[in-house]
């Protein structure tokens, strides 16, 4: 029964599939994937605007969205509504190919990263054998569409923000990576799919995820930091920046391109939880060893609500970094925090298992964090600002 | 240590969205068209004509001056004066406006023809839902939609009311005063009493 309701969408596709001649089978049967994750995601996307809106609505002692339908719930589609019948306004001056393109680039690369994430027990797109390798690749395309929007615009604050954000998503690139390396060393494979396998076991009743090892933790939260910054959320939200350089890139679009531009954002966003979900949380795995009997694909979602939780807290929380505050965090302290990771990594890998490994790895993961985080502190100095005219 | 003030911030916000479940009074938002907050006395948003009694067309106060035409800044005041004449709230006969039309998109609510009406025949309304999707006839209010009762005045703006007929009383009392004196100067002589009549055309006009 169990076994069924996990393999339930696989064991469809299969029976879908076998009704049509063979030589079409490969291409129908990437077709209906390929269908499942535009309508899972989209749909995501659409339940998501709404719970971000009402939960940083409640963060701030408000209401939140609740006109359009039983407690706002309907809100998506009235956006959805508005944004179709509004004017699709071009500047003259623009330059008009690469204006239009931007968008559809950017959701067409954002829906790619979908392929090799798997979402649940044989449920990958394209098991590809440099999985991770692949996401990335992918996820810097939606960098150079976010500069196309900028440059295309001739728009200054439009070139401003994707100026910031191109320095921002190649400065965090590298901590990305790093952290993810780190993973890829303890699997022994690039595939996300081996990733995932590599920490299927369980210990008692604990699973054996990477994120429950201090590299694995710190590489976590290295990830986590660094995605936060790759999509564009706040508190590094810098290249939209609504209330400095009026949504940055993104300034000179409006009616469903703007939607577009939405929907490519929080489908990243999505994209980069379900990678670190992959490569830390266990994939699809259950967290705990009784709970087996439950679909893999609901533990996969129930992961990525969480995380997507976490992104809409940390907005809530946090204030807008400044640029040199930014470049500063991503080199001085990302940078030597995940490049110690990895020697960490490494240590836990050849020390025997037992006290002594969580000992050793933990010393070398506290230390040089209460060390880079007195250097990034340095000079930091909170004092009452004196004015020297306006008193 | 770093991460020392993020964690708090961080309790900080758990505790607003779940406190915000759990106490109403965190949530200040006035649900608008279902609660509303009381209008303070002073509230204005648009003006209105005023009338006495209850036929709003012989109680309008208002005699035509043109005023408030001239004065209102934006020039949303557009008023024809009539041919006839009517007596007015203090008893005199005076003109009334044939037409007197206010544009609601733009008036701005500035109160200046309230300050120079003589006549206190035109006020401010607390009414401020005036949206409509008529945008040309629905926007200009007519003098039948502008002309509200003294009473409803003295309800929204009772102590601005108060005053208002309080002068008017005033001027109603010595105007009742003179009459009554060019009525004894006619019963003690017939020449007089012409001339008064005279005069007294001449000072309405």
């Amino acid at each position: 029964m169990g076994e069924t309701a996990d393999q339930f969408f696989v064991i469809l596709q299969h029976w879908l599939v076998g009704h049509a001649p063979a030589s079409f089978r490969p291409l129908l049967s990437a077709l209906f994937s390929v269908v499942a994750i535009l309508v899972v995601f989209a749909f995501l996307f659409a339940i998501t605007t709404v719970l971000e809106r009402k939960g940083l609505g409640r963060i701030q002692n408000r209401y939140g969205p609740n006109r359009v339908g039983p407690f706002g719930v309907l809100q998506p589609i009235a956006d959805g509504i508005k944004s179709l019948t509004k004017e699709d306004i071009v500047p003259q001056a623009a330059d008009k190919a690469v204006h239009f393109l931007a968008p559809v680039v950017l959701v067409l690369a954002a829906f790619s990263l979908y392929a090799v994430l798997p979402i649940g027990r044989n449920m990958v797109l394209a098991n590809l054998d440099s999985g991770v390798l692949y996401f990335f690749a992918v996820s810097s395309v939606m960098e150079l569409t976010i500069f196309m929007a900028g440059w295309s615009s001739r728009n200054k604050y439009s070139l401003l923000g994707a100026m910031r954000a191109i320095a921002q998503m190649i400065s965090y690139e590298v901590p990305l990576i790093l952290a993810s390396v780190t993973v890829i060393m303890a699997a022994g494979s690039v595939s996300t799919v081996a990733i995932v396998e590599s920490q299927a076991g369980y210990s008692g009743i604990l699973p054996h995820w990477f994120v429950f090892t201090p590299w694995g933790f710190t590489g976590f939260i290295l990830f986590m930091i660094a995605a936060t910054a790759e999509s564009n959320r706040s508190p590094f939200d810098l290249p939209e920046g609504e209330s400095e350089i009026i949504a940055g890139y993104y300034t000179e679009y409006s009616g469903f391109k703007f939607a577009l531009f939405f929907l490519g954002e929080y489908l990243g966003m999505f994209a980069i939880s379900g990678l670190g979900i992959t490569l830390f949380l266990g994939g699809w795995a259950a967290p705990l060893s009784f709970l087996t009997w439950i679909p893999s694909y609901l533990w996969f979602f129930t992961k990525l609500l969480a995380m997507t939780v976490m992104f809409i807290w940390i907005r809530g929380t946090l204030p807008r970094l400044r640029m040199d505050q930014l470049m500063n965090f991503a080199w001085r302290f990302m940078l030597p925090m995940a490049l110690l990771n990895l020697v960490t990594a490494g240590v836990w890998r050849f020390l025997p298992h037992g006290v002594v490994r969580w000992f050793v790895c933990g010393l070398l993961v506290v230390v040089p964090y209460v060390f880079l985080s007195r250097g990034l502190m340095q000079g930091w100095k909170l004092e009452k600002r004196v004015y020297r005219f306006a008193e | 240590m770093l991460g020392e003030g993020i964690a708090k911030g961080f309790v900080e916000t758990a505790r607003n969205f779940f406190g915000s479940y759990l106490s109403k009074d965190r949530l200040t938002t006035v649900q608008y068209p279902e609660e509303r907050l009381p209008q303070i006395e002073a509230t204005r948003d648009f003006p209105f004509l005023v009338y006495d009694g209850d036929d709003w067309q012989a109680g309008l106060r208002c005699v035509g001056c043109q005023i408030c035409e001239k004065e209102c800044p934006p020039k949303c005041i557009y008023i024809e004066k009539s041919k006839d004449k009517k007596p007015d709230a203090v008893g005199k006969l005076q003109f009334f406006p044939a037409v007197f039309n206010i544009d609601v998109s733009v008036c701005m609510s500035c109160q200046i023809c309230v300050e120079v009406c003589p006549f206190e025949a035109i006020k401010m309304d607390t009414e401020f839902e005036l949206s409509t999707d008529d945008r040309f006839g629905g926007l200009l209010w007519d003098k039948a939609r502008l002309s509200k009762s003294n009473a409803y005045y003295g309800k929204i703006h009772p102590t601005d009311a108060a005053v208002s007929d309080a002068l008017l009383a005033e001027e109603k009392a010595k105007a009742e005063a003179k009459a009554k004196a060019a009525n004894e100067t006619m019963a003690n002589s017939t020449l007089p009493n012409a001339l008064q009549a005279v005069s007294g055309a001449s000072s309405t006009q």
